[in-house]
């Protein structure tokens, strides 16, 4: 087990080396730090010199990969992909364009990321599983037919609908709750309550639909034939049979998710107003920090490595028969 | 010429796309078992109902397609001149919506503008009336209410004739046949075609018929509201604003019908970009192995390590620093908004094609090892001939399902980025642009919420009907299901 985690993550260096120089090329090869500048201090009337300091600013100034006029290892490491791009690995991500240091701003972050993530995570796959084994029990039966078309229908409206509508409904018309904003303790309830809620909902279309298509087909298989006919109630034969064997697909899709619950949802905590990742994330985009978008380029990536290799730790929990070697 | 056609690329491979479509029913029909699940998905009510909607939300987006310049007025000596505007046949047809701009807000089918304002002959403010909404109702406002009733009863009756026209031409020209039975089922029967005895033909074809009959009769239950709605529109858009009028007081459903061809474009192109790649690289990396399906799975996951948002803000936010910095590059600003939506959607198909490519190496992988490849192995038929005639074949149905499944969620995504701020060019109308101006006013009071529903329900529309029809086409061409 030990020795397969270490190969998998052994594996996931090449991978992040190739998220780098892809992000690399993106940022600095694709267009010079020249047309950066030029785009960010308004591309007429820009004298050489302005380009120059701001380049300097942000140490875009040196060569891109070999720096001839350097002596010994500075000839590699005093250039933009070393001191950009490498330094990275050791969660070096510099600073934004404001001055601050990213990886501070990240860690200040994250709290208020999971405090939405992870409640809208957790409520959605119960909520999920709940309506789909529901609809299951009452398999072929108009209910069932209703609940698929609901799912559908729910699957078709624009995330944009539930925040925009929830908002205006709870917080505007019934004056429930803030419409938006951030608190911290206890006092983070109340501003949390709504962007849950409508995370919740907004996803339950696509996933009850998706979990009750690996209910049915794992209901058709002999092992339940089996236990049907010892006489157990639907119920038991549903959570205690079904559920359980489902959940290799189950894990499949959820667990890779986990990690990358840090990141925050871009839509939710920009509407809500709520200081995470999702919303420095935005920000960045508007603001044209390559700075931090490239860092959240980088940690994205490192998450979704650590889900799959947690999807896979996890399947041998839930099931005996894998073995990892 | 009065006007100058013009072509832009997105016109051009939507033309393309659809030459390709075309050819592919053409091939098709020819091959038993493509026939035989078309043939499934034609049976099918829901289906067909949602290929109608879908079918009419394409022609929409098709007259939008075929842009021109109009020539201006010839002045003496000199060659003809074009305007720099450039036009689509659906600007001129609905330029009555398109010319009748009012100076800010007004709500749907209102006389008088959203805000106050201090008139020229009065010393308050008030609501100054609006310049083209009910203006053909003079100063006498009291018959306002009555007006529209008049016009949606008049609309609702022009739909239902030309809908009777329709169903009466498709019932002579098609061969279908009305049972006189609520709700109208239409069996296909030789009626026309000199068959003497339907009955025999009824018998042979088992419950087929009926289905088919079921089916037909979706498509002309569905145009019903489809035509009562455009009837109404017409109507209703002759005097009023349907859906009220944005902040520079262009008239919103003339917005919302502009969207849809931006909505179509990314729905599709995107797909179409990537699908090459992705066929390509899927069927080399399963049939070839070795360092080739290696490198090739190293490029795919790497890709997909990063997450699509994040990816496609990078790139888009470069595309930005491009095109800014190459303003020679555009004739017109329509030229510079049509190279932004293509160029976006190559960075969405080139971050979404990773999926693709993993199920058809996974299902290359499984037919590598039946026989009959093995067999043609075994004649001595190349490798480029093999994943050419026996491969590639084969897998045509993951990438149809592909193609229809990936549909909605791509419009759906157009709105999310748009809002970010990485979508469609800030002047290109489109749904995320619709909701991302409107978003600002909800804050307003009266709120001003006309543009985000009017947006939200054509995108409802459109989504719903693809994802639909993307099932039943999944649930045909799908061999796990039975």
């Amino acid at each position: 087990m030990l020795a397969y985690i270490i190969r998998r993550l052994l594996y996931a260096i090449p991978i992040l080396i190739g998220v780098n120089l892809l992000t690399f090329a993106l940022f600095f090869v694709v267009n010079t730090p020249d047309d950066m500048a030029r785009m960010q201090l308004g591309v007429k009337r820009v004298t050489p010199e302005a380009i120059q300091k701001w380049k300097a600013e942000r140490g875009y100034d040196k060569p891109l990969l070999w720096n001839a006029a350097a002596a010994g290892t500075a000839t590699v490491t005093d250039t933009i992909f070393f001191s950009k791009s490498v330094r990275m690995f050791a969660a070096d991500f510099g600073r934004a364009d404001d001055g601050r240091d990213i990886a501070r701003e990240i860690t200040t972050r994250m709290g208020p990321s999971l405090a939405i993530a992870v409640p809208t995570f957790v409520l959605g796959l119960f909520v999920a599983i709940s309506f789909a084994l529901l609809l299951v029990f009452f398999r072929a039966t108009t209910l069932d037919f209703s609940g698929v078309v609901l799912c559908v229908a729910m699957m078709s409206i624009s995330g944009l609908f539930y925040i925009i509508g929830g908002q205006w409904l709870v917080s505007k018309v019934w004056h429930l709750v803030p419409i938006s904003g951030y608190g911290g303790g206890l006092d983070a309830a109340k501003f949390l309550i709504l962007p849950v809620i409508i995370g919740v909902i907004g996803g339950i279309g696509s996933s009850t639909r998706w979990y009750r298509t690996i209910f049915l087909e794992e209901i058709g298989k002999d092992y339940v034939r089996t236990a049907r006919a010892k006489g157990l109630p639907e119920r038991v034969v549903l959570f205690r049979h079904v559920l359980r064997n489902a959940m290799i697909p189950i894990l499949t899709g959820v667990v890779v998710v986990i990690p990358t619950l840090f990141m925050g949802s871009l839509l939710t905590e920009s509407f809500f107003g709520v200081p995470g990742l999702g919303s420095y994330t935005i920000d960045a985009i508007n603001a044209q920090d390559f700075a931090v978008v490239r860092s959240m380029v980088f940690i994205g990536s490192v998450l979704y490595i650590v889900g799959l290799l947690l999807t896979d730790i996890s399947y041998t929990l839930a099931d005996p028969r894998v073995r990892l070697q | 010429m009065s006007f100058q056609p013009v072509v832009l690329w997105s016109d051009a491979l939507l033309f393309v796309l659809i030459a390709v479509i075309v050819a592919l029913t053409l091939w098709a029909r020819r091959q038993e078992a493509l026939r035989a699940a078309w043939a499934r998905v034609l049976k099918d009510g829901v289906a067909m109902a949602a290929a109608t909607v879908l079918a009419v939300f394409v022609l929409i987006g098709l007259l939008d397609s075929l842009h021109y310049r109009a020539r201006l007025p010839d002045q003496p000596g000199t060659t003809a001149r074009y305007a720099v505007e450039v036009n689509s046949a659906l600007d001129a047809l609905l330029s009555d919506l398109r010319l009748r701009a009012e100076k800010t807000y007004s709500a749907p089918l209102a006389t008088h503008l959203y805000s106050k304002e201090a008139l020229a002959d009065s010393t308050q403010r008030e609501f100054p009336r609006l310049k083209f909404g009910g203006a053909h109702l003079g100063q006498d406002l009291s018959n306002h209410e009555f007006d529209i009733a008049i016009r949606v009863s008049r609309g609702c009756a022009g739909g239902l004739v030309i809908w009777l026209l329709l169903v009466w031409i498709l019932v002579r020209t098609l061969g279908l046949e009305l049972r006189g039975r609520f709700p109208f089922v239409v069996s296909l029967s030789n009626h026309g075609r000199g068959s003497k005895r339907p009955f025999d033909k009824l018998r042979a074809n088992g419950g087929s018929d009926t289905a088919q009959g079921a089916a037909s009769g979706a498509i002309f239950i569905t145009l019903l509201p489809i035509l009562l709605l455009f009837g109404i529109a017409i109507s209703l858009g002759g005097g009023y604003h349907v859906f009220g009028t944005d902040k520079v007081g262009q008239d919103v459903l003339y917005l919302s019908l502009k969207s849809i061809r931006t909505g179509l474009l990314i729905g599709t192109l995107t797909t179409l970009v990537m699908l090459p790649v992705a066929v390509l690289l899927g069927i080399l990396a399963g049939y070839v192995g070795g360092w080739v399906d290696d490198v090739i799975q190293y490029l795919y996951t790497t890709l997909s390590s990063i997450p699509g948002v994040l990816l496609i803000a990078a790139a888009v936010l470069m595309m930005q620093v491009i095109i800014d910095t190459h303003p020679q590059w555009f004739a017109t600003s329509a030229e510079r908004a049509d190279a932004r939506l293509l160029a976006l959607c190559l960075i969405l198909g080139m971050t979404s094609w990773t999926g693709v490519a993993r199920l058809l190496r996974g299902e290359t992988l499984k037919l590598r090892e039946l026989e009959f490849v093995q067999a043609a192995q075994a004649f001595g038929v190349g490798r480029l001939a093999i994943m050419r005639r026996h491969i590639l074949p084969n897998l045509m149905h993951i990438v149809l399902i592909a193609l229809v499944m990936d549909f909605s969620g791509l419009v759906l995504a157009e709105a999310v980025l748009s809002y970010v701020g990485v979508g469609v060019d800030p002047t290109t109308i489109s749904f995320g642009t619709m909701i991302n101006t409107a978003r600002m006013e909800l804050a307003r009071e009266p709120m001003v919420w006309w543009s985000l529903l009017a947006a939200f329900s054509f995108m409802f529309a459109l989504v719903l009907a693809a994802n639909l029809f993307a099932d039943a086409v999944r649930d045909a061409f799908d061999p796990r299901s039975s």
